[in-house]
């Protein structure tokens, strides 16, 4: 009897000290964002000198010839003694396509000015105005060192390179962890800077420069991010572990879109009235003036829950502002459905946003006349705007830790606005952007 | 004024202290799909997505720049 407590204690005693190990990825605050540096892996199962891979490929399809992206990555971790464990990634994406240039449609053909070389393209009439000259090749490099200070203290340190043809972006940072409480709470920050370059064929147009008779400035412009993140970390119970992160980021410099246009239409009583407005025969459109800062703030709350059948919940919060005046909310919802050698997981997404201050879908002639307009753009991802995702993933547990998963899904952007005046009210200024997003990927 | 974010802190910290879990009680946690961001590719690529076509991005983790997709 007396050896048959004994086993058993060894037994959760060594069942405590792997399960320990794995712990820790669980309390880690992720710090992955845009940049796709992960402060930590999903779970630090190596043994030290061991190394883990994940692949994935992702295509995401606009409907309407809009934009699609392929987009594989490859990401290795290299496991060492005390915790400590390296992880390398790539990405390489291509987009083609094309975007919408901010212009309105007409019932008229446009033409508008490429932004190499001065050549032009057309837009047919009651068209949706579209930049067809969309294509670029996108390559990043990231790589993430994690490594516990003592058994309460632990850091991560990133470095992140990113280049197209029109833009690049360097940048570093880190993350400090503190456990406390027997490891159930952990508190962490972190800080990453980067340091982008735009350069798009030409130089950057001045802000609501007229597009026919630009003058380019024939240089690269650049901007400064710098994010912050507080994060909490707490394991509630047996089944369940919450998140909590305030973040804020902070852009400075160059933050136009080199590409977006505005459309001037006519205000002045008459036949054109809601149409382009023209001036020597020639349709007016600027490009667009965003502010040179920004700052955004960010609360960002995180729950997983599991139920007694082996199923999860995952559920998460955002809210979002910023100094431009936008405000947003984003809901995500999974379940993960055990099915024991393989999962299928359901996913809902809702996203809504408020537009920018300086957000208008057109220009007026008045205020084009008046000439003292400052900031605007019509980019609709700074309009009005919910969207919605819905998509389902399935994953097959393979033998010694090895997983093939696959996802498809729906996303759909509606947004709305001032539908304005005249000849304006009959065409489509607000068209919904429909998106297919699929991906394979294989953890080995 | 500097004293009520600490103030706040500490209280969050000293709730939290009630909370939790004994060591040998977290074989649920452990779980590769209990970790809070088990899967960063698919984040990762999630969050490339919506930063292309939101005017949102970050919360989870830093939501800086790297792209000129916005």
């Amino acid at each position: 009897m007396q050896l048959k407590k004994h086993n058993t204690m060894k037994r959760v005693k060594r069942l405590n000290t792997r399960e320990a190990k794995k712990i820790g990825p669980a309390l880690a605050a992720a710090t992955c964002g845009v940049l796709g540096i992960a402060s930590t892996p999903a779970l630090a199962q190596g043994e030290p000198g061991t190394w883990d891979f994940d692949v994935a490929n992702l295509y995401y399809a606009e409907s309407d010839s809009r934009v699609t992206a392929v987009e594989p990555v490859f990401s290795a971790t290299r496991y060492f003694s005390d915790d400590r464990q390296l992880n390398l990634k790539a990405v390489f994406d291509t987009l083609t396509g094309a975007s919408p240039n901010g212009a309105t449609p007409s019932d008229q053909v446009q033409t508008f000015t490429r932004t190499s070389g001065g050549q032009t393209y057309d837009v047919e009439a009651n068209d949706a105005p579209l930049y067809d000259g969309f294509r670029d090749t996108r390559v990043a490099l990231s790589a993430s060192w994690l490594a516990p200070l003592n058994r309460e203290w632990e850091y991560t340190a990133s470095v992140y390179g990113s280049s197209e043809f029109d833009y690049t972006s360097i940048g570093t940072g880190g993350t400090i962890k503190r456990y406390l409480n027997n490891k159930n709470t952990a508190l962490n920050t972190g800080l990453f800077v980067s340091f982008d370059t735009v350069n798009p064929p030409n130089g950057t147009p001045p802000p609501l420069a007229e597009m026919a008779r630009i003058a380019r400035n024939d240089s690269d412009d650049s901007k400064t991010i710098i994010d912050a993140l507080f994060g909490v970390t707490q394991v509630i119970n047996r089944q369940t572990i919450m998140q909590l992160n305030y973040s804020l980021s902070q852009s400075s410099g160059y933050l136009n879109d080199a590409y977006q246009l505005l459309s001037v239409i006519d205000l002045n009583p008459g036949l054109n009235y809601g149409g382009n407005f023209q001036v020597g025969g020639n349709n007016v459109y600027l490009y667009e003036a965003r502010p040179d800062s920004r700052m955004k703030h960010s609360i960002y709350w995180q729950t997983k829950y599991a139920l007694e059948n082996g199923d999860v919940i995952d559920g998460s919060y955002r809210f979002m502002l910023d100094d431009w005046g936008i405000n947003s909310h984003t809901f995500d919802f999974r379940y993960r459905w055990d099915l024991g050698g393989s999962y299928i997981e359901p996913h809902f997404r809702y996203y809504m946003q408020s537009k920018a201050d300086f957000y208008q879908r057109y220009i007026g002639s008045d205020e084009y006349s008046a000439g003292n307009l400052t900031e605007a753009t019509a980019d609709y991802r700074l309009g009005d705007m919910d969207a919605l995702t819905v998509g389902m993933k399935f994953g097959w547990k393979l033998k010694n830790n090895k997983e093939i998963n696959t996802r498809i899904e729906y996303y759909l952007q509606r947004n709305t606005g001032d539908n304005g005046v005249g000849l304006l009210r009959a065409q489509d200024l607000y068209p919904d952007n429909r998106a297919i997003i699929f991906q394979v990927g294989y953890s080995f | 004024m500097k004293t009520i974010p600490v103030f706040v802190m500490a209280l969050l910290i000293s709730a939290c202290s009630d909370l939790g879990v004994k060591p040998w009680d977290r074989d649920i946690l452990a779980r590769e799909e209990m970790q809070l961001n088990h899967d960063p590719i698919e984040a990762s690529l999630d969050d490339h997505i919506y930063f292309s076509k939101e005017a949102s991005s970050g919360g989870r983790g830093f939501g800086g720049g790297g792209c000129g997709c916005n």
